[in-house]
This record gives C-alpha cells, sequence and structure tokens, in this order.
C-alpha cells in the first residue's frame, strides 16, 4: 500500500476508536445534540420578528446562518478532543507504533463529521418545528447539507490547529472562541450584510461563513428576490467560493496540524 | 564487541530542559539478546533516555542506534522493531482489552483479522482472559500494566524498552511481571529495563547502569557492582566467646580489610574475596584450629548498598562524591 494509503488506513482505525469511545461516553453527544436546539429555537424566537429582512419570514433567513454558525462552532469539539488526546497515556503508544504520524488527526476530523451529521438532522427537525421549509427541490437541499458537511470537515482541521496549540485542553474552548466569534457574527448568518457598516460589510462579504450561509439559503430555497444578494462575486457564487475555501484551509491546516500534533505530543 | 551485535547503542545523549540537564553525555549499550537495567532514582534521566531510544523525544547532542537504525534520522524504522511499555501504561481506559490490542495490531498493519488473532493470543498469554471485554478503566494496576506490556509486544518486537514496569505495583503483581519479563528475555528478546527498585535490576537484569543526575556513575553486572562496596563479607558466630581471639586469627588469613569482632553476639566477620570457595576454606581452617562456630555465612552486600554509596551522598557534595565512587567502581571492576 502507498504512505497515502496507509495514512488513511491508520486514519480509519483511530476513527473507529472514536467512535466506540462515543458509544461508551455518551455524555458528550448529549452537550452535541443539545446545543443545535438551543440554537434554532433561541434565535428563531428572540430574534425572529424584530429583525427586518425585506420579504422573507426571518426564520428563513435564519436557518441558514444557524446551520453554518452551528456546524462551524462544532469544529471545537475536534480542537478539544484532540487536546484531550494529546494528554492521554494512549498518545505514548501511538507514537511509538510505526504508524502514520497523521492518523489521530485525520480519524479525529473524520469521526467528528458524525457529530456534524447528527447535529444537522437534529437543527432540520427543529427547523421544521419552527416553520422552516425546503422550498426547493430534495436534491438541491442534500446538496445544501453535503456543502455544510464539507465546510465543516475542513474548518475542523483549523480548530485542530488551535487545540495542538494551546497548551492545556481547559483553554482550548476561550481560544476557539477567538476564531469563531468573528467568523460567525461578521457575516450575513443572522442579519443581512448590506446592514454592517464599511468595513465590517466587507468582511461579511468575502467571509466564506457567508458564502456557506448563502449557498445553504439557495440550497433550501430561503432566498426572496426582496433580499437581494450582494454583488460581490463570493456571495453571487457561493458554492464555488465555499469550495475555494475548503481548498485553501485544507492545504494550509492538514500540514500545519500534523506538524503541530507532532510537537504538542513532545511536551 | 563488534557494533553489528549492539541491539542499542547510545552515544553521548545530552537532552536539557532549560537550565535543567535531563542527560549528561550518556553512553549505553546493550548486546542483541542482553538485558541492561538502566537503575537510578527518581528524576535521574531514565525516562528521558527511554523516550530518546524509542524516538519519542529528539536529543540535543548524541546519537543513538536502535535495532541497526538510527532514531533521529530513521525514526520509522525504529518503531518498526521496538516495543515500549511506559510508567504511566500507554492504555486507552474506555476501550477494553481486547479493543485497545486489536487497535494496536491493526496499527501495526497485521490486518483485522491478524490483529484480533494476535489480541487473543496476548490476552491468553498475560492472563487477561476474563477481563478482555471490560473496559480499563475498571483494570486493576497490575492487569493495566500487564495490558500495556502485551500492547508493546503486538508486533513482536526484538528490542523492547520497559521504563519502571512494576513502580507503583503491589508485591504480588510485581513478582507477576518479573515472571512474565524473563519469560520474554528467555526467548531471546533484547531489553532496556529502567527500575529504582535495586532488588528488580538484580533479580531481571544482566547488566546494570546506574545513572544520577543524567549520567552514568557505574556500571556492570550485579555481582560486579556489589563487590564495589566491599565484596562479600564472612560472618561466624563462635558460641564459646573465649575462643573468639582464635576464631578472629583463622579469618585474618582470608580477610581483606580488618576482622571485626563483637564480644557480646559472639560475631566474628571479615571481608573476602573468592566468594563460597573461600568460606569453604575458611570453614576447614576453623575446624582445623579446632575453633567450633555456631552460625556461619556469607553475606553479600545488596545493591541498596551499592546505591547509597554511589548516588546516597547529601545534596551539594554529590560531585566529589560521585567522582570517588566511580573511581573505586573503576578498580574494582577492571581487577
Amino acid at each position: 500500500m502507498s504512505r497515502l494509503g496507509w495514512a488513511l488506513h491508520d486514519g480509519h482505525v483511530i476513527a473507529l476508536r472514536n467512535i466506540i469511545l462515543i458509544r461508551r461516553v455518551p455524555e458528550v453527544l448529549v452537550g452535541v445534540l443539545i446545543s443545535p436546539i438551543m440554537f434554532v429555537l433561541l434565535f428563531a424566537y428572540v430574534f425572529g420578528g424584530s429583525i427586518d429582512t425585506g420579504g422573507v419570514s426571518y426564520r428563513e433567513f435564519l436557518i441558514g446562518g444557524i446551520f453554518a454558525q452551528t456546524v462551524v462552532f462544532g469544529a471545537t469539539f475536534t480542537g478539544a478532543g484532540l487536546a484531550q488526546d494529546v494528554q492521554k497515556g494512549i498518545i505514548d503508544r501511538f507514537r511509538s507504533l510505526p504508524m502514520a504520524r497523521s492518523a489521530v488527526l485525520v480519524g479525529r476530523t473524520a469521526s467528528d463529521v458524525i457529530y456534524n451529521v447528527l447535529t444537522i438532522a437534529i437543527m432540520s427537525l427543529s427547523g421544521l418545528l419552527v416553520g422552516w421549509r425546503i422550498r426547493s427541490s430534495m436534491l438541491e437541499a442534500l446538496g445544501g447539507f453535503l456543502l455544510l458537511l464539507v465546510f465543516a470537515y475542513a474548518f475542523s482541521w483549523v480548530m485542530a490547529y488551535v487545540g495542538l496549540l494551546v497548551p492545556k485542553p481547559e483553554v482550548v474552548n476561550n481560544a476557539s472562541f477567538i476564531v469563531i466569534f468573528p467568523a460567525t457574527f461578521i457575516a450575513n448568518t443572522f442579519v443581512p450584510s448590506e446592514n454592517l457598516p464599511g468595513l465590517l460589510r466587507t468582511f461579511a462579504e468575502w467571509n466564506p461563513v457567508s458564502s456557506v450561509t448563502q449557498a445553504a439559503r439557495v440550497a433550501f430555497g430561503n432566498t426572496s428576490p426582496l433580499v437581494p444578494t450582494p454583488d460581490v462575486w463570493a456571495l453571487q457564487h457561493p458554492v464555488a467560493y465555499t469550495l475555494i475555501w475548503v481548498g485553501v484551509l485544507l492545504t494550509i491546516f492538514v500540514p500545519l496540524s500534523v506538524r503541530q500534533f507532532q510537537r504538542a505530543a513532545l511536551r | 564487541m563488534s557494533t553489528h551485535d549492539l541491539a542499542v547503542r547510545a552515544e553521548g545523549l545530552v537532552k536539557r530542559y532549560g537550565d535543567v540537564t535531563a542527560l549528561d553525555r550518556l553512553d549505553l549499550a546493550v548486546p542483541v539478546g542482553g538485558i541492561l537495567g538502566l537503575l537510578g532514582p527518581n528524576g535521574a534521566g531514565k525516562t528521558t533516555a527511554v523516550r530518546i531510544l524509542t524516538t519519542l523525544l529528539v536529543p540535543d547532542e548524541g546519537r543513538a542506534v536502535v535495532a541497526g537504525h538510527d532514531v533521529v534520522d530513521d525514526p520509522e524504522a525504529v518503531r518498526a522493531r521496538i516495543g515500549l511499555s511506559g510508567q504511566y501504561a500507554a492504555v486507552d481506559q474506555d476501550l477494553t482489552g481486547r479493543e485497545n490490542l486489536v487497535m494496536v495490531g491493526r496499527l501495526c498493519r497485521l490486518g483485522l483479522r491478524g490483529a484480533r488473532r494476535r489480541a487473543d493470543e496476548l490476552l491468553d498469554r498475560f492472563d487477561l482472559v476474563d477481563a478482555a471485554d471490560r473496559p480499563v478503566k475498571g483494570y486493576s494496576g497490575g492487569m493495566r500494566r500487564r495490558l500495556d506490556l502485551a500492547g508493546a509486544l503486538v508486533a513482536t518486537p526484538p528490542v523492547l524498552f520497559l521504563d519502571e514496569p512494576t513502580t507503583g505495583l503491589d508485591p504480588r503483581s510485581r513478582l507477576g511481571m518479573w515472571d512474565v519479563i524473563r519469560e520474554l528475555t528467555a526467548g531471546g528478546t533484547t531489553l532496556l529495563l529502567t527500575t529504582q527498585y535495586l532488588e528488580e535490576a538484580d533479580q531481571l537484569a544482566r547488566d546494570v547502569l546506574v545513572i544520577d543526575h543524567g549520567r552514568a556513575i557505574a556500571r556492570g553486572t550485579p555481582d560486579e557492582l556489589k563487590a564495589m562496596v566491599g565484596g562479600e563479607r564472612v560472618e561466624v558466630v563462635v558460641p564459646d566467646r573465649t575462643r573468639i581471639g582464635d576464631a578472629a586469627a583463622v579469618l585474618a588469613r582470608f580477610a581483606t580489610d580488618e576482622v571485626r569482632t563483637d564480644a557480646q553476639t559472639g560475631l566474628v566477620s571479615a571481608t573476602v574475596t573468592g566468594g563460597a570457595a573461600t568460606l569453604g576454606d575458611v570453614i576447614a581452617a576453623l575446624a582445623t584450629a579446632a575453633v567450633t562456630v555456631g552460625e556461619v555465612g556469607l553475606r553479600r552486600a545488596t545493591l541498596d548498598e551499592v546505591f547509597l554509596t554511589l548516588t546516597g551522598e547529601p545534596a551539594g557534595d554529590g560531585d566529589t562524591a560521585t567522582e570517588t565512587a566511580t573511581d573505586a567502581a573503576g578498580q574494582e571492576v577492571g581487577a
């Protein structure tokens, strides 16, 4: 088998281990499943109606943003999981085996996709309860879900790096929020980006969280001619722009995280 | 000995953490099939040495070759040929014993079926069959160590590193672990073992390297090390206290130092060389001199005494004490 083949093989073995751990320590899952329900209900009822989005109901406008925000938030689990992994005694075993150096990271980011699939399923159900509807085709909607998952996967590598950068697992959440809050709030997730002032507006328009949100709204048919899409390339071609970001994030953060993992495990 | 016969060879290893020098030009060698005990107190640098030799840590200076491959230049090749069982059991607490071993087997590229078969063998061999399908969390310390050792043996490595394999174990588990280790080395596995228990080094190792403050301060077989602190003493108890002087005169003919007598207990003792043969001669000479003796014995210095002699000096005085000890060691071992 090739080097890449073995890397995938070893990552797969670690992912299976993580899945066993999810089954054995289900407490983690509770948090993963409750926060999306909370987000949908909170934003739908607290903000819903108080913000004017033009013709579309604000709740429908919100759902795409909440989906994007929640999967980005979910990436913190990757960072926290890895920060804990490197503290565990089993890491010495892994590091003394002739296995791929990337395996723990590949396995962690892969098994975290399960969290995101569950999160999206639960958010969709909660969304349907508060009046959200898919107004496109099933196929388009599936495309939207898939894009959210792919973006979440790429973003989990960013959080993997952050998680390995901090010296203690307890600090991972604080460090993650420094990245996640601007990324999810200076965007079109909760308010139309045109309402933002100057620089923030430009940031929001070219923010990949905005493009993935926009892509989801389009895929679910939650756009309206009354909320015109800003005339920037990123939001006019949200799928292409999001995929470019996915490529860029993976290219940068996969090697960076693998290197940082080596270093973190040396401590 | 040519370098090809060495399974582990380290030259001038240095590792610093800020101002602290964990390893200070450490040299060590283990022949193929050999058993080296790395003996030292907490913080002596034992674990640092093991971590360098098992590729977990890169030395600041020096080089090490394990199973024919340089640990810095070719760590992958080294990892494919070694097993490591650490001071802190490297097992996943939330997985079962079997799941741990199957996972390690698959990561050693044995394939799913091969990994399962190997896990079964090891669980059986390490007496973990009954606990195999319970999460490791519920295991006793001894069971955890056995599982960890099993994990180190999954790929049947020719060179094994055991970092304080019995620290924290109760006496019964310790004896059990010793049996397992003896069985392994009898099968030809090269072993480097660290321990702070002198008895353990004595029981398991063929060669012992005593280290302190990251430096080797003595090396030799357990017997040689014991000889360093005065070798063996013949002890004779003379029930008839009036014959103590006669007994002392006999012992003086064999003694390498002054004969000590105790009029209260009737104990007459002296340091000798030549072991059991000398003891026989002493007994014969006493009989010739018509001295009736009660107990006769040859008491050997324990490794604890060696260790105290070599390292047990008050802090701050350590350096001179170490040099003296090393000089003495050189003479004794060389003789």
